[in-house]
This record gives structure tokens, C-alpha cells and sequence, in this order.
């Protein structure tokens, strides 16, 4: 158990004290449900970059990714340079001005514009269950973490980090959400940084981290550049960790999933489309792609390094405030440098997969960095940025959620034409009951081994047939809503049996999957999402076209503003070159391009 | 929106920042403050505190050349 010195709650309350000040100050600007639940579309740019993928750097993020890092190297940045950068780009040049410029005030309703009722109806119920429940496990990961490594109370943790977050949204709505994202941003990026530094100086900079992990691929049955290098090893699923090969990850994860995240996904969207202009908009998750593509060496670099740092070379000297890992007990069979073994909840005693080898606690990998790096004062700081990260990611949810519960379900199903004054007091109140079931699905979250593959499934059932949708709703006129509502009830189901039917290397058959009989296995989980994913869009985008074509299409003069090519090309109001769109998008992907060319 | 986010960003870093050197260098030398033998806090902390700074300039900066009309489009930095 780490002891915290008064230096390090110092910073926590200080950071506490800042996010409700900002709600507090924020409070006097919501007058209207657009103020509450759009911000008034009067945001900076820069502001919903940043929040744009603030939102999304919850602890699947910060936690999961270290995890994952730990588990598969550096091919985690697959995520990144393959996953969200040529997403976040296609939003923001394609999709954007449908969104922004149909004034919907929310993903869903965009739905109803395009296609019909239904569609946006069955959009909106998924999403908004899907939110409050990752709102909910991103609370349950946060209280078992504090438990464990600082030993506060689970229900405490849980309940005062709920507060703050339902109390700063209350007051100040969308606006202060993404204000504090943006002040969660940066807190995660100084508090994560110095872990990077240290950790790379303590193993020799990133060749000594190479050296270390070629050690770890080889006892791991790899080649010793497995760990360390993104693409080499991707042509066969069994000579990666990850366990799956190009097709799959360039399909699987670099379309479909990411694709499927990034450009439907209200919670990020919502951010753009608070922006204070149509370029705003456009730019909004081109500026957040920037620090993103950056983010590998923030999230994931600490889960390698934590997998061959020597927990023996502490930097720390024992004494009052030494840092005790729950590994250094003398019965503990040894482990992958700082990464725990997972325990039986029971007998305490180190779980073993089907070969007997003892199963790694991959989601403590970054958190074990952190007690073990930084002294007093700096831990306050990394603790803080942890907590800033959960906040973000449940933020992001509830903001979403209350939004549209209360424009897509609430205003269109129970009382709709109510006066505006009773929407807005219906959003706080929304507000306060999505916490409220966030917190009670903390209680119910699930045991996975990594918080990332539970939360890419759940993606791969609901997201990744979305996106078939939404290609085809803004780039093919003929599309219709009878066409949208089957295509996605069908990928859906898709994704379920196809889930049902797979099952990954050494898994029991059950929540992993298999559940229908087992027709194939995959090396791992993660191949097994991917290519459900794929299964699920395949299915959503042929029934669709298939449907639409049997079906009447709507009169395109009611489709303008809506759909490609019946919508007028939005113009750039800004002067500078590097502020187009278009330029701003070229410069990330050549980024992106040369990023994946040095972890070659 | 009425409020310049650098304000409030500028003085947590700042303040944060201040905090972390201050007590870096009051427990400079001690056992387990400099991993890797980094001074960290001191070193951090002075880091926080210049962001925290350029952070503050950039919204002072914005404020001084801002026509009445614009703190509803501050620049990007």
C-alpha cells in the first residue's frame, strides 16, 4: 500500500477545487437547453480538439492502454496510427459538415433527419445504455484502483468522484464539461510525462527498453522484435502478440471499429458539434489528432516499460514512505518486472491460464509505474491525472447521455413541445439519474483481465454496424430508413452470432464467446473483436443497400443538407493555409504515415 | 463563452507547479526523491510553472488585442 503525504492531497484538492470552480463559474452562462446540452455552439476550436479526445481518454485509455501495451507492444499503437488518425481525419473532412450543417443536436437525430424514427429511436436507446455503462465501468475500475493501491474505501472513491463530476455538469452543462476536459487534458499529459522520462532513463532509453523486451518475446515463443515493432510481424496472426495479422488489424480495427468509433460516436461528436463554426467543427478532431497520434508514447510506452523495469532496482529507498507492490510478498512466484500476477479473490493465490502459466495483471501496469517512479509531491500529481482521467471519460458519457435522453428519447417519446425552460431542467436532471445508474453499474461491472477488449467488444456489437449505416445514409442518396433500421438490427446480430460461433486460444466458452457451438477459434481476444466487428459491418452495409433498393427512397428535395452531393460544399472562414481543413488534414496523415514508418 | 479557459488552466499549472518546487527543493538530497537521479519535483514542478505562465500570457494577450467582439473567438495558440 502507498502512503500519500500532505504535498500529494494538496495537489488532489487543488485540482478538485478548479473543476468545481469552473462549474460554479460557468453557471451564469447556461440560460437555455441549447446552452446546457450544445454549448451555444460558441466553442473555440482549439477547446473541442483538445475535449474531443479528452472525452474519450478515460481510464479504457489511460489504464487499458497500458495494459495493452504491456500485453502486445508496441503494435497497441495500432490503435493510433492505423485506428483513430485516419478516422478522426474522415470525420472531419466528410462527416462533419453533415452533422454541423444539418443543426441536429445530436447523432441520433441526425438519424431522424436522414432516415426515420425508428432508426434514430433504436440509435438512441443502445447509445444511450452503452454510455451510462461505460460511464460505470470506468467508475469500478477507479474505485478498485484507489482500493488497491492507496487503500481507500471502494464506495468513497466512487461516490466523491461521482459527485464532483454530477456537480460540475449540473452547473455548468456541456460547456463546463469540455472546459474541464480540456483542464483534464493537460493535467494528464504533465502527469504522465515525467513517468515516460523517468522510465526511459531507467532502462537505457528506448534501445535499452528494445533489449529488455526482446527478452520477454523470445520466453514468450516470438521473435525478439516482436514487442517493439508495429508492423514486421503482422504477416501471420502467430508471430504477434496481438495474434492477429494485417488483414484483420487494417479491416478489423483500422476500419471498421475506428471508423465506427470516431465518426458515430455522439460522445466525441458532441464536442465538435459544439464548435463555434462550420470550420470549427471541421477542424475540431484534426486539432485533437495532432496530440493523439502522439499519445502511444504517453499511454503506452509506461505499460512496456512496466513489463521489464526491475521492481528490485526501486528507485525508492525503504522507509516510512516506501511503496509496497502486492507482489512483494516471499511466496510470490516472480513476476514480469513491475506488472502483478491476477489473484484468486478467495485464495489470494496467482491464477494460471490452460498452460499454467500464471496469468498478469496487465490493467496495474501503468499504476505500478506510478508508485514506483515518483516521490511524494509528483505522485500527488500522477494520482491527480489518473483521476482526471476517469473524470474525463465520465464526463464525456454523461454529457452525451443526458443529452440525448432528453432530446432523442424525452422530447421525441414522453413530452414533446414542452417550453424549452422544462427541457433544460429535465437535462439536469438527467444529469443526476445517469450518475446515479453510472454508479450503480460500477457494482455490476464485469471481471475482465483488460478493461480495453471488454469495452472493444461492446463497440464491435453496437459501433461497428453504425458505420455501414452512416457511410451509406451520407453518401448514397438511395439509402432508405426501412434500409438503415434492418441493416443495423442485422449487423448487430451479425456480431452476436458471429461472437457466439468464435471463440479465442484458451478461453471457456461464455462470455468470450463459443456460446452457439464453437465453429472457429482466433490466437486472441482481440482477433476475435475484429473480425466480429467485421462480420457486423459486412452484414449492416448489404442488407442496407439491399432493403433500400426493395424500399421507396425519399424525394431528394428532402434529403439537402443531408447527403453527399445534394449538399452545397462547406467554405473555409479562415485566412491562414495551415488552418484549412483539407491542409490541417494532410499534415496529420503524413504524420501518421511517418510514425508508423519508424516502429516499423 | 464568457470565460477564457487559460485563465483557469494557466493558474492551476502555476500554482500546482510552485507547490511541486517548493517542496522539491525543501526536500532536495533526501532518500527517494530523485529517481534515476532526477530531481524531479523541483525539475517538474519549475516545468508546470512556465506552462502555467505561457498560458496566462497567451489569455493576457488575447484580452489586450481583443476587438469587443472577440473573446467569443479567442486564437488558437
Amino acid at each position: 500500500m502507498t502512503t500519500l503525504h500532505g504535498i500529494d492531497y494538496a495537489v488532489m484538492l487543488l485540482y478538485f477545487g478548479f473543476v468545481l470552480g469552473i462549474g460554479v463559474m460557468l453557471r451564469r452562462y447556461v440560460r437555455t437547453s441549447e446552452d446546457f446540452f450544445l454549448s451555444g455552439r460558441s466553442i473555440p476550436a482549439w477547446v473541442t480538439g483538445l475535449a474531443f479526445i479528452s472525452a474519450n481518454l478515460g481510464a479504457q485509455e489511460v489504464i487499458g492502454m497500458g495494459a495493452s501495451g504491456a500485453k502486445y507492444g508496441i503494435a497497441t499503437s495500432h490503435f493510433y496510427w492505423i485506428g483513430a488518425i485516419p478516422a478522426m481525419v474522415f470525420v472531419g473532412l466528410f462527416m462533419m459538415p453533415f452533422y454541423y450543417g444539418s443543426r441536429a443536436r445530436s447523432v441520433p437525430e441526425y438519424l431522424k433527419l436522414r432516415f426515420d424514427e425508428k432508426t434514430r429511436g433504436l440509435n438512441a436507446i443502445a447509445f444511450a445504455v452503452m454510455t451510462v455503462f461505460s460511464s460505470g465501468i470506468s467508475l469500478y475500475a477507479m474505485g478498485k484502483l484507489l482500493n488497491l493501491l492507496l487503500g481507500w474505501s471502494f464506495d468513497l472513491s466512487i461516490l466523491v468522484a461521482a459527485g464532483i463530476v454530477l456537480a460540475y455538469i449540473f452547473l455548468g452543462g456541456l460547456t463546463s464539461a469540455i472546459y474541464n476536459e480540456v483542464l483534464q487534458f493537460f493535467l494528464i499529459v504533465f502527469g504522465f510525462a515525467p513517468l515516460v522520462f523517468l522510465g526511459l532513463r531507467d532502462v537505457g532509453g528506448w534501445a535499452g527498453l528494445a533489449d529488455r523486451l526482446a527478452g520477454v518475446a523470445t520466453a514468450n515463443g516470438y521473435a525478439p522484435g516482436a514487442y517493439t515493432h508495429s508492423w514486421r510481424f503482422m504477416g501471420s496472426a502467430a508471430a504477434n502478440p496481438v495474434g492477429v495479422e494485417w488483414f484483420g488489424l487494417v479491416m478489423g480495427l483500422g476500419f471498421v471499429l475506428s471508423f465506427g468509433y470516431w465518426c458515430t460516436d455522439f460522445l466525441v461528436v458532441q464536442r465538435a458539434m459544439a464548435a463555434n463554426s462550420m470550420t470549427a467543427a471541421r477542424r475540431t478532431p484534426l486539432i485533437a489528432a495532432v496530440p493523439k497520434m502522439l499519445f502511444p508514447f504517453l499511454v503506452i510506452v509506461p505499460g512496456m516499460l512496466a513489463l521489464v523495469v526491475s521492481s528490485t532496482s526501486s528507485v525508492r529507498q525503504p522507509g516510512p514512505a516506501a511503496v509496497t507492490a502486492p507482489t512483494t510478498s516471499p511466496a510470490t512466484p516472480p513476476a514480469s518486472g513491475l506488472v502483478p500476477p491476477k489473484r484468486d479473490a478467495r485464495s489470494g493465490e496467482p491464477l494460471r491460464d490452460a498452460r499454467g502459466r500464471v496469468v498478469l495483471d496487465y490493467d496495474l501496469a501503468t499504476p505500478m509505474m506510478l508508485v514506483h517512479f515518483f516521490p511524494a509531491g509528483l505522485l500527488g500529481l500522477g494520482l491527480t491525472a489518473l483521476l482526471a482521467s476517469f473524470m474525463s471519460g465520465m464526463a464525456g458519457n454523461v454529457t452525451a447521455f443526458n443529452t440525448v435522453w432528453t432530446y432523442d428519447l424525452y422530447q421525441s417519446y414522453v413530452r414533446p413541445g414542452a417550453p424549452d425552460a422544462h427541457y433544460l431542467a429535465m437535462g439536469r436532471f438527467a444529469t443526476v439519474f445517469g450518475v446515479a445508474i453510472s454508479v450503480a453499474a460500477a457494482y455490476v461491472a464485469a471481471s475482465f483481465n483488460n478493461i480495453m477488449d471488454f469495452l472493444q467488444l461492446v463497440f464491435a456489437f453496437v459501433n461497428a454496424p453504425l458505420f455501414a449505416t452512416f457511410a451509406l445514409g451520407m453518401f448514397w442518396k438511395r439509402a432508405t430508413g426501412h434500409g438503415a433500421f434492418t441493416g443495423l438490427l442485422a449487423g448487430t446480430l451479425a456480431a452476436a452470432i458471429h461472437h457466439g460461433l468464435s471463440l479465442p486460444a484458451g478461453a471457456a466458452v461464455g462470455v468470450k464467446g463459443g456460446y452457439l457451438g464453437i465453429a472457429t477459434t482466433y490466437p486472441s481476444e482481440l482477433a476475435q473483436t475484429f473480425w466480429t466487428a467485421i462480420a457486423a459491418w459486412l452484414t449492416c452495409f448489404g442488407v442496407t443497400i439491399a432493403v433500400s433498393l426493395a424500399t421507396r427512397p425519399r424525394p431528394p428535395e428532402e434529403l439537402r443538407g443531408l447527403v453527399y452531393g445534394l449538399t452545397a460544399k462547406p467554405t473555409d472562414d479562415v485566412s491562414r493555409w495551415y488552418e484549412r481543413p483539407a491542409a490541417l488534414a494532410l499534415l496529420v496523415l503524413a504524420g501518421a504515415v511517418v510514425l508508423n514508418v519508424i516502429f516499423f | 463563452m464568457g470565460l477564457d479557459l487559460r485563465i483557469p488552466v494557466g493558474t492551476l499549472f502555476a500554482v500546482i507547479g510552485v507547490l511541486l518546487a517548493i517542496y522539491g527543493g525543501a526536500t532536495l538530497g533526501e532518500p527517494g526523491t530523485a529517481p534515476t537521479g532526477v530531481p524531479i519535483d523541483l525539475v517538474w514542478g519549475l516545468v508546470l510553472v512556465v506552462f502555467g505562465i505561457a498560458m496566462l500570457a497567451l489569455a493576457r494577450r488575447a484580452r489586450r488585442t481583443a476587438k469587443p467582439d472577440a473573446e467569443h473567438r479567442p486564437r488558437v495558440p
